[in-house]
């Protein structure tokens, strides 16, 4: 491991100067649970790391009529304690809880988890499928990004070198809408997922047909995976389980699993399946108003 | 559950405060890594990113050269070893191996295998000087399961291994470079009348992975080369005189050179006996002038040490309509990782050691592939062995109609059997751990719902004698300082205390074990082969009875009589004229009775019976994911007498939830290169306490006659029934019968799939 400084600017304005290093040589700080580990194994190695723990903007979380604004630094325990979070963004929550154990989550961020783009990262299919977006500040001015057009590939993402995800905004969501984020783990706990799968349903009054529909995929590809077609399926159709089935193939179709250590490519097109029909049973639990019990991990 | 009617102990039985309890809820307890020496250096090492390669260009002069070096090794600076076998304890050691394993010499042979080491100011510099160490490689093509290894146009590892016990008409050859090391056969009455005879048979494949120990404390080392040249370690060790022996042997020094300081241990179960730092610690430290400390992270721990076997089994069984065995046949090939010694010997033996089988075969082959040189694991070679066997003899019950339990009470082995490898039983307690299932509250309950069902399997280890040695002193308060050689795992300061403890009538609290180092105490082998409880037990109750007759001999100068007028009864001695002073009145007198008074006792002679466990198990198994929840464990476990049984029931569920371990997701994973790719707990994925239930400890006591108090070893026998009885529970849930290590969710819904075609 490298010797590095350390900084802990409180405006992002300072942040952004001291980013604005040559590429590698400063690296944002959040939770670090990503970042320390990576530097302890030499897979980067920054001169400086900049903690953006102290920057306001980072540290936003407000829900209201135009939606949620979540800073990027937040960290998942603040999220999922939070009581809006909790009625509206509920997929938000199934993965705040379960990224690592309560030491994790009270330093882990999903900003972080979103810029560490893994390909099983837990919160990024949440955030895609609640519709975020990515709002990104360098020295260049800000921009703003669909989450599912966040990630390029594994450890990859549309961030230039100095720039800053600042914040996540989501739509705040229609009536009658539930999410529901769940993974397949071989253990119980501390495990990645095998796949992963976020969604967001929208019933009408009825609460029998749904009218909207985002499915988001996770670990079956370089990077999570919005899966339209899979969701197309579902609109204007009843939610029951024939339903669900209909949209089994499509979210399979667009699946890009690879062979290794934590599943075969058969194994996970087969669980994207499985997953997907238990997540969109509980988001439609959910969006009527219904408290569905679920395992994490299966 | 007792099967004799037990004397009246006083603290053998009872659950004491362990002696090292306080320091190690406090986070005092000293461990290698916390050791800090006045101008230590931190070592790092270089290991191969190959699973096989010549090293064709090695040069550390740029590494030398970063200012806060002060050291670097590599083999050539190690003596040479010639070709010499050496006796280390549990078994002969080929010493040119052992130290190719230390430090590669020509060749590497696995991933992560060790080439060199520096010792810096600071563990950053040292980690930096590594990557400046020059090193070019021809990578060769690596071979990575026994079946293949064993084929002759496989790679081969060694050109110095030739086949050990072979016999014309097995594979490999007398004369030939090959990776088959050893062969075993043992073979009792006829196998091919029996299978003839018999009204059912039933023959299956296995498959088991490599897995590891998974110790959740790190290889560590300091060592100190002192200017007088004498060598003194501080490491985490199994057993410091093996340990000594090893360093001494590979630096080709005098052993009594060497001491060993044993540090608290976190961790071994077989792992940490065999040396990895401390020689080239040493090396360093004689190069440097300074002490040295190297320790391993966790990804050097998975990549280079322990692991235990994957395995390649056939078992072929025959009975009669009653479920009778007749006939049994068994082929086992272990893979040994990079150098030969895999348990394959214990696996032969193990296969059917549970039941009295008249007409049997065993084979098996220990075979090099490109994984790191195995290491013994907790009743090593045994528990692959029982997974096949056990599973195996399920089936037949099946087809026969037959309760699981039935049919192994029907064939168990008893006082008397003849193993297929030749030794008679002495008294031992296998039927009564399966009755103790049969009988339990969980066997006897019903297992409603869809996808659930319910196993059982049973296990055995031998449990080994070996040699012990304990020294105590009486202080004038009464009390006494227990020393001893063997390195506490499990629990063993009190066992050890507890057993001195009762010989001499006094509380166990009134004892202060201490483990010592080498230059303390007298030789004593391994924390290991579930032995310590039982030998340096014998050792401390020797120990005690040297302090009684001593006893005796003071107090008779105290009362002027002669030694053959006084007894020492219930904790005092007394006089055929009725005085009587109690252990404490007479410690206190010792100065004027003729000086201190120190006892010693060592074992050696006396050899262990045996212990078998039975475990039951419910499991649900996810019909569309092939994951299984363990619902409900029993095990139930012959361990003669338990002397603390709390430490008992720890032993039986930390052995457990490692077989458990392996039967639901632990395994190497390889590329197709031949690397490992989850070198990690996160990928390496042992059971968390989210996976597994209370394990319900059901302990039965058969004592074993050669101890004292009729101690059987417990530590290894529980890692044995789980995955056979795992198996064996799924395939009663779902109707799929697995026959590969591990039962990862992939594999089972794969299975499902099939059958629902
Ligand atoms: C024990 C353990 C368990 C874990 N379990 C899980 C799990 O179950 N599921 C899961 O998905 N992950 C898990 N993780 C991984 C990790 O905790 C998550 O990815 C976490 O969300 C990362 O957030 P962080 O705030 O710690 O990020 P950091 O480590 O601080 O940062 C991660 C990366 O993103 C960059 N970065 C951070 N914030 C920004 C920003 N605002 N703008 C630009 N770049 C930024 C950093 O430079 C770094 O490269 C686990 C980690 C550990 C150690």
């Amino acid at each position: 491991m490298r010797d590095f400084d350390y900084v802990a600017p409180t405006s992002l304005q300072q942040a952004v100067e001291l980013l604005a290093k040559p590429a590698g040589q400063a690296r944002p700080l959040a939770g670090g649970t990503d970042l320390i580990d990576h530097v302890r194994n030499g897979r980067l190695s920054p001169d400086v790391l900049v903690d953006i723990k102290k920057i306001p903007e980072l540290n936003l979380l407000e829900a209201g009529p135009n939606g949620l604004r979540l800073g990027a630094a937040v960290n998942c325990a603040t999220i999922a304690a939070h009581q809006a979070v909790q009625a509206q963004y509920t997929a938000l929550v199934d993965s705040c809880q379960i990224i690592g154990g309560v030491q994790i989550q009270s330093r882990a961020s999903v900003g972080g988890n979103m810029c560490n783009s893994g390909p099983a990262a837990d919160s990024t299919p949440s955030v895609i499928a609640l519709g975020g977006r990515c709002v990104i500040t360098g020295a260049q001015g800000t921009r703003e990004v669909a989450a599912e057009d966040f990630c390029t590939g594994p450890g990859k993402n549309v961030l230039k070198p100095g720039e800053l995800l600042v914040e996540l905004r989501f739509p705040a969501p229609a009536p009658h809408t539930g999410s529901h984020y769940r993974r397949f783990i071989p253990r119980n706990e501390m495990d990645i997922a095998v796949v992963g799968i976020g969604v967001s349903v929208t019933l009408d009054d009825t609460l029998k047909i749904i009218t909207a529909a985002r499915i988001a995929l996770g670990a079956v590809g370089p990077t999570p995976i919005l899966a339209t077609a899979a969701a197309q399926a579902l609109i204007g159709q009843p939610a029951t389980d024939e339903t669900y089935q209909k949209a089994v193939p499509l979210a399979r179709e667009v699946a890009t699993p690879i062979n290794d250590m934590r599943g075969t490519k058969d194994y996970r097109i087969h669980l994207v399946g499985v997953l997907l029909v238990r997540s969109l049973q509980a988001a439609v639990a959910r969006a009527k108003g219904e408290c569905p019990n679920y395992k994490p991990g299966h | 559950m007792s099967t004799v009617e037990k004397p009246s102990y006083k603290v053998i039985g009872t659950r004491p405060i362990r002696h090292d309890g306080v320091d190690k809820v406090t986070g005092r307890a000293k461990y290698g890594a916390d050791i800090r020496l006045t101008g230590m250096l931190w070592a790092a090492m270089l290991r191969s990113p190959h699973a096989h390669a010549k090293i064709t260009r090695l040069d550390t002069s740029k590494a030398k050269a970063l200012p806060g070096v002060r050291a670097v090794v590599t083999s050539k600076d190690f003596p040479d070893q010639g070709d010499r076998l050496v006796e280390l304890g549990e078994g002969s050691v080929n010493m040119k191996h052992l130290a190719a394993n230390v430090l590669a010499h020509d060749k590497v042979l696995y991933h992560g295998h060790a080439i060199a080491a520096v010792a810096a100011d600071s563990i950053h510099i040292a980690q930096q000087a590594v990557e400046l160490i020059e090193i070019e490689y021809e990578v060769l093509p690596p071979v990575q399961d026994a079946l293949s290894a064993m084929k002759p146009e496989s790679p081969v590892l060694n050109t110095d291994v030739r086949t050990k016990g072979y016999v014309a008409g097995g594979p490999g050859s007398a004369d030939q470079p090959t990776n088959v090391a050893s062969r075993i056969y043992f073979e009792q009455g006829d196998i091919k009348k029996g299978f003839a005879d018999a009204a059912v048979v039933v023959e299956r494949e296995f498959h088991t992975a490599t897995v590891h120990q998974g110790y959740i404390e790190p290889h560590n080392a300091t060592v100190l080369w002192n200017a007088d040249g004498k060598v003194t370690v501080w490491m985490s060790t199994q057993g410091t005189f093996t340990a000594r022996q090893q360093t001494a042997e590979l630096l080709r020094i005098p052993v009594s050179d060497v001491k060993v300081v044993p540090m608290e241990i976190g961790g071994g179960f077989g792992g940490k006996i065999s040396v990895y730092l401390p020689p080239v610690a040493a090396m360093l430290s004689k190069l440097s002038g300074r002490p040295v400390q190297l320790v391993m992270d966790r990804a050097a721990v998975l990549l280079a040490t322990g692991p235990t076997p994957g395995s390649y089994i056939r078992v072929k069984v025959g009975t009669d309509k009653s479920g009778r065995i007749i006939a049994a046949d068994a082929y086992l090939a272990y893979e040994a990782g990079a150098y030969p010694g895999s348990p394959i010997g214990p696996g032969c033996m193990c296969i059917f050691s549970c039941y009295d089988i008249p007409n049997a075969r065993v084979e098996g082959y220990d075979v090099c592939v490109n994984k790191p040189r195995t290491n013994a694991y907790r009743a090593p070679g045994s528990t692959n062995a029982a997974f096949a066997m056990e599973t195996v003899l399920d089936e037949i019950a099946k087809q026969l109609k037959l309760d699981p339990a039935e049919i192994r009470l029907l064939n168990a082995a008893k006082e008397g059997t003849r193993r297929v490898d030749g030794p008679k039983y002495s008294r031992i307690g296998m039927a009564e751990t399966v009755e103790a299932i049969r009988d339990s509250a969980h066997y006897q309950s019903p297992l409603p719902g869809p996808n659930r069902g319910r196993g059982i399997a049973t296990g055995f280890w031998f449990n080994v004698g070996l040699k012990s040695s304990v020294t105590a002193t009486l202080n004038l308060d009464g009390k006494v300082s227990l020393l001893e050689g063997s390195t506490d795992i499990g629990g063993t300061r009190t066992s050890i205390a507890m057993q001195f403890a009762e010989t001499l009538g006094i509380p166990c609290e009134d004892v202060h074990p201490s483990v010592v180092d080498t230059d303390s105490i007298g030789y004593t082998d391994v924390t290991g082969g579930s032995r310590t409880t039982f030998s340096t037990g014998i050792a401390a109750v020797n120990a005690a009875n040297d302090i009684k007759q001593q006893l005796i001999e003071r107090a008779a100068i105290h009362w002027q009589t002669t030694p053959d007028k006084v007894q020492y009864i219930d904790g005092g001695v007394t006089c055929s004229d009725g005085q009587r002073l109690t252990f404490k009145e007479l410690a206190a007198e010792l100065h004027e009775l003729g000086g201190p008074v120190i006892g010693q006792g060592t074992s050696g002679k006396e050899a262990q019976g045996g212990a078998f466990g039975t475990h039951c198990v419910d499991v649900e198994v996810d019909p569309e994911t092939g994951k299984v929840q363990i619902l409900r464990y029993t095990a139930a476990q012959d361990c003669g007498t338990a002397i603390h049984p709390s430490y008992v029931e720890g032993q039986i569920q930390g052995g457990a939830v490692q077989g458990i371990g392996w039967a639901l997701n632990e395994e190497f994973w390889y590329d197709p290169k031949g690397l490992l790719r989850n070198a990690t707990f996160l990928d390496y994925r042992m059971p968390t306490c989210y996976d597994v239930p209370m394990i319900d400890a059901i302990i039965v006591e058969v004592p074993d006659p050669s101890h004292p108090y009729g101690v059987r070893g417990v530590g290894e026998v529980p890692i044995c029934p789980p995955p056979a009885a795992i198996a064996n529970a799924i395939a009663n849930a779902v109707g799929v019968q697995m026959t590969t290590l591990p039962m990862s969710p992939p594999k089972i819904m794969a299975e499902l799939l099939k059958q629902k075609k």
